[in-house]
């Protein structure tokens, strides 16, 4: 067995800190961005983060290959990559792998062998799975179960892309100026005292959602709990981990609309709810009293995405920062304004979200019939 | 016979600096166990020790500060087997042949856990938040919560669509909001006064939570309350009928008491007076006997059949609460109760309190709340269950700090009985059951009873609800945490000192430094 727990936290902390910086960027339209304005915008924001830690998800990156499912890993020694390889033939019936280019570089020192794969599942192993649950159920066997292996990303047509170094460092070791998405969201870790592990920097993702996180969830143990009472155990000891699994029960199994999910990571306050109009006062009450183990309390800004979709919010009383900012059909997000001017100087507007408020962005529907034909994956 | 002399002694000495007293009788008219008389003839005061309880209403209201109650310093013979209570409860058995009474909670040295919890603070990763500068959420909501939320986009179905209003479209549970995860324990007419029931009413409504009128009825001058008020169904069933169950709240079904489990209670026939008796509609003079067991509750079923009874007498409207004492085994009972279809689990620890229980029963029977209440959250959890039932607890909590330590270790809320005494004079002088309470708060006597003003009393129970309200806001700030349910259960922000790894273990803390 894979102990991910004890790689990630080497100490048997009760959770992990972190401390970040985030920067995205998505246009509605699916105009595509080069993988240098998350870079420099990361660059920017280089004191954020302590080099122990940065990454990228990128969508839109495969427009090639919309239909498969893109699977980057890291694996640890090569008996690894030749295990999954095995694992992965048995159960993907396409499967089409190569090397992710990279290049040498001063700031990214011991890289594991990274590959990708581009996979469609044999469709006479389905069981009646869904093609989503089956990708899910390979990708947790793979990181728990093959010693030395771990996949960073397995949706379509995106990728995530990370290692330990500086972020900047990070997307130059990966070329990310070669690729072209029409949303990127970046991160950079100050993690407190975690040792430095290529999976465990962000974006954490399963199939084609990632989230990037900066806080500290001091509700950590309530969360923990509610999530663990409806079969979700959380290994990792990260905040980011117990986000991630909220948003797949609100979202994929109780089917709640993404805006709800904010509202119940971030809910109204009693005293706002106590004054909203009785349709709504009924919603949000009904909301917190259900989900209210689910309030992520404390310090924190998030960027979720997955396709088509872009969501960033901040706690509801902003402990930490979170800067919006539009230009044309581009929305920018980040920890800092500076970064967004840096590399959209001339900008529509820029403001600071409400806390709890949440700013989503949507590809238009055109846009999304070109970067993701067979629409959003059952993960909604 | 002759009365038997007996063998026992002052337990208190009364000293009174003469050269401080004004004769003024104070307290000759404030002593309700007559340990004060004054002699005209010699214009001097006398004090019979002996019938002092300690009670130190006197003390308090001496205007000169003359007087000092002392605890009488004789010792009996060392023996670390036999203490003075030993030997003198078998001497007043000797004398009497009776069951020695007592009231109030255990006050034996049983380990008292949260004296060994220690809180979390947010240092430098995280901020703590400033409850004087930033909102701090309180409200809790009681009762039976729904596996999930069923909601429609208003017009388009289940649709992805932003903007248009969601609706929720399933029937909610009937819930029951308090302002503070704080609520008056149950405390019934007859037991307690009736100027104290109407203060702790007040009281809670003032505040936005809950008083419960314990098994003894509910006045009906006091139906004004009925939003901040919890009723009682117990074995005797005293003043239950159709609109008791409906002008409440909740209605708590009792079968246990953390001070005496497995026991029923017995008010005397004296303290049957005719609105007590009214109140319970019961012969005025008659003794008001609860039964120890309910005598339509023998098991699991039965009581699930009381449960749907109520919920059907109340057109499921309201919460139904299910009381029981922590006694072994208790997250199997209560894992059992919340599939029976409570809405509210309410336990009621080792050191909770009492009007009249047998000593030997209170000091003896039940086991500490900490571990029962870390025990039913950790097995309602394990069974998913969690959700179906929130979990109040009862039992001795003496601050803020054993509130929110409760609340870590899952509680929803708290019971507080004791606390709520004291505020209003109690001194734990251990005699509600003698009905001679010298402060008000427990007897029925007319003369006694009206030296609680409920006015007041009513303002110092807001006034504590309101002390460890902002208490519990500052600690929840320290942690970094702004609404009390990201505490619930979260035992993370607890650590454990000075316990053994098996009471750790119970508890699901680590020890302190880990």
């Amino acid at each position: 067995m894979y102990d991910l727990g004890k790689k990630q936290n080497p100490y048997g902390d009760d959770k992990l800190h972190d401390a970040c910086g985030i920067f995205a960027v998505m246009s509605r339209s699916g105009r595509t961005f080069s993988g240098e304005i998350p870079i420099r915008a990361m660059e920017n924001m280089h004191d954020r983060g302590n080099g122990l830690g940065g990454g990228y998800a990128a969508y839109g990156i495969y427009p090639g290959w919309p239909h498969l499912y893109a699977f980057h890993m890291m694996f640890e020694h090569k008996s690894a990559k030749a295990e999954t390889e095995k694992y992965l033939h048995q159960f993907f019936s396409s499967m089409d792998g190569e090397e992710i280019p990279t290049r040498p570089h001063p700031g990214i020192s011991s890289a594991p062998i990274l590959y990708r794969y581009f996979l469609g599942p044999n469709h006479h192993l389905l069981n009646g799975l869904s093609e989503d649950d089956f990708v899910v159920q390979r990708v947790m066997h793979i990181n728990q179960k093959i010693d030395g292996a771990f996949v960073f990303s397995s949706g379509k047509n995106m990728g995530v892309f990370k290692a330990v170094g500086h972020t900047e460092d990070v997307g130059r070791f990966y070329r990310l100026e070669d690729y072209e998405a029409y949303c990127w969201t970046a991160h950079s870790r100050f993690p407190t005292n975690t040792q430095a592990w290529w999976g465990g920097a962000h974006p954490f993702s399963t199939l084609d959602w990632t989230v990037v996180h900066n806080g500290e969830i001091s509700s950590y143990g309530s969360n923990r709990n509610f999530l663990e009472m409806h079969g979700y155990y959380c290994t990792m000891h990260t905040d980011t981990e117990v986000i991630t699994y909220a948003v797949d029960l609100l979202a994929r199994r109780h089917g709640l609309p993404i805006d709800m999910v904010c509202k119940v990571m971030a809910p109204p306050l009693w005293r706002d709810i106590d004054r909203m109009p009785k349709a709504e006062k009924d919603l949000y009450t009904t909301l917190r009293v259900i989900y209210g183990p689910l309030l992520m309390n404390g310090p924190f800004s998030i960027v979720l995405a997955h396709q088509g979709e872009m969501i960033a919010l901040g706690d509801r009383i902003r402990l930490r920062p979170l800067v919006a900012a539009e230009k044309d059909d581009a929305v920018y997000i980040a920890s800092e304004e500076a970064p967004i001017r840096l590399v959209e100087p001339k900008l529509d507007r820029v403001w600071i979200p409400k806390g709890g408020e949440p700013v989503i962005v949507r590809l238009d529907d055109a846009a999304m019939a070109i970067a993701h034909p067979e629409g959003r994956s059952a993960v909604k | 016979m002759s009365p038997m002399k007996t063998h026992t002694w002052p337990e208190f000495i009364v000293e009174r600096n003469d050269d401080r007293c004004i004769r003024c009788q104070v307290c000759v008219n404030q002593c309700t166990f007559d340990v004060h008389s004054y002699d005209a003839g010699l214009d001097e005061l006398f004090a019979v020790d002996m019938n002092c309880v300690g009670c130190q209403r006197c003390q308090v209201f001496c205007p000169t500060n003359a007087l000092t109650i002392r605890t009488n310093p004789t010792q009996s013979r060392p023996n670390a087997n036999w203490r003075l209570e030993n030997l003198f409860d078998v001497k007043k058995q000797a004398e009497s042949g009776g069951i020695v009474l007592t009231g109030m909670g255990n006050d034996k040295p049983f380990r008292i856990y949260w004296d060994h919890l220690v809180l979390n603070a947010s240092q430098v990763t995280n901020p703590s938040i400033d409850p004087l500068r930033e909102p701090m959420e309180l409200r809790t909501y009681l009762g039976r919560k729904p596996d999930r939320v069923v909601f429609q986009r208003d017009g388009e179905g289940q649709g992805e669509g932003h903007g248009s209003p969601v609706v929720p479209i399933q029937n909610m549970t009937p819930l029951v909001a308090i302002e503070t995860p704080l609520m008056f324990s149950a405390m019934s007419y007859g037991a307690i006064s009736y100027n104290t029931q109407h203060a702790l009413m007040r009281a809670a409504q003032a505040f936005g939570t809950m008083a419960n009128t314990g098994e003894g009825g509910w006045p009906r001058e006091f139906r004004q309350y009925k939003e901040n008020v919890i009723v009682q169904v117990a074995s005797g069933r005293f003043g239950v009928d159709l609109e008791y169950l409906n002008d409440a709240r909740f209605v708590e079904i009792k079968v246990g008491q953390g001070a005496k489990p497995g026991i029923g209670g017995h008010l005397p026939g004296e303290k049957v007076t005719l609105d007590v008796s009214r109140t319970r509609m019961i012969p005025e003079g008659s003794d008001a006997i609860s039964p120890a067991p309910h005598h339509d509750i023998y098991s699991i079923e039965d009581l699930g059949m009381l449960i749907h009874a109520l919920k059907e007498a109340t057109r499921y409207e309201k919460p139904v609460a299910v009381k029981i004492a922590a006694v072994h085994n208790v997250s199997a009972i209560a894992s059992g109760i919340v599939r029976a279809g409570a809405d509210i689990v309410v336990i009621d620890g080792l050191r909770g309190g009492t009007g009249a229980a047998p000593k030997v029963i209170r000091d003896n029977v039940g086991i500490p709340i900490e571990l029962a209440l870390a025990q039913v959250d950790q097995r309602l959890r394990k069974e998913g269950i969690r959700h179906q039932a929130s979990l109040v607890v009862a039992g001795g909590f003496r601050s803020s700090g054993d509130v929110i330590k409760a609340i870590a270790l899952g509680a929803d809320a708290v019971y507080i009985g004791t606390a709520a005494f004291v505020a209003i004079g109690c001194t734990l002088c251990q005699k509600c059951y003698t009905g001679k309470c010298a402060w008000g708060i427990t007897s029925n006597r007319p003369e006694v009873v009206k030296r609680l003003n409920p006015d007041h009393a009513a303002e110092r129970l807001e006034n504590l609800l309101r002390a460890w309200s902002r208490e519990i806001k500052e600690m929840l700030g320290g942690m970094g945490i702004n609404s009390v349910e990201s505490l619930r259960g979260n035992r993370l922000h607890l650590r454990a000192v000075g316990l053994e790894q098996w009471e750790m273990d119970a508890l699901g803390v680590k020890g302190a430094g880990l």
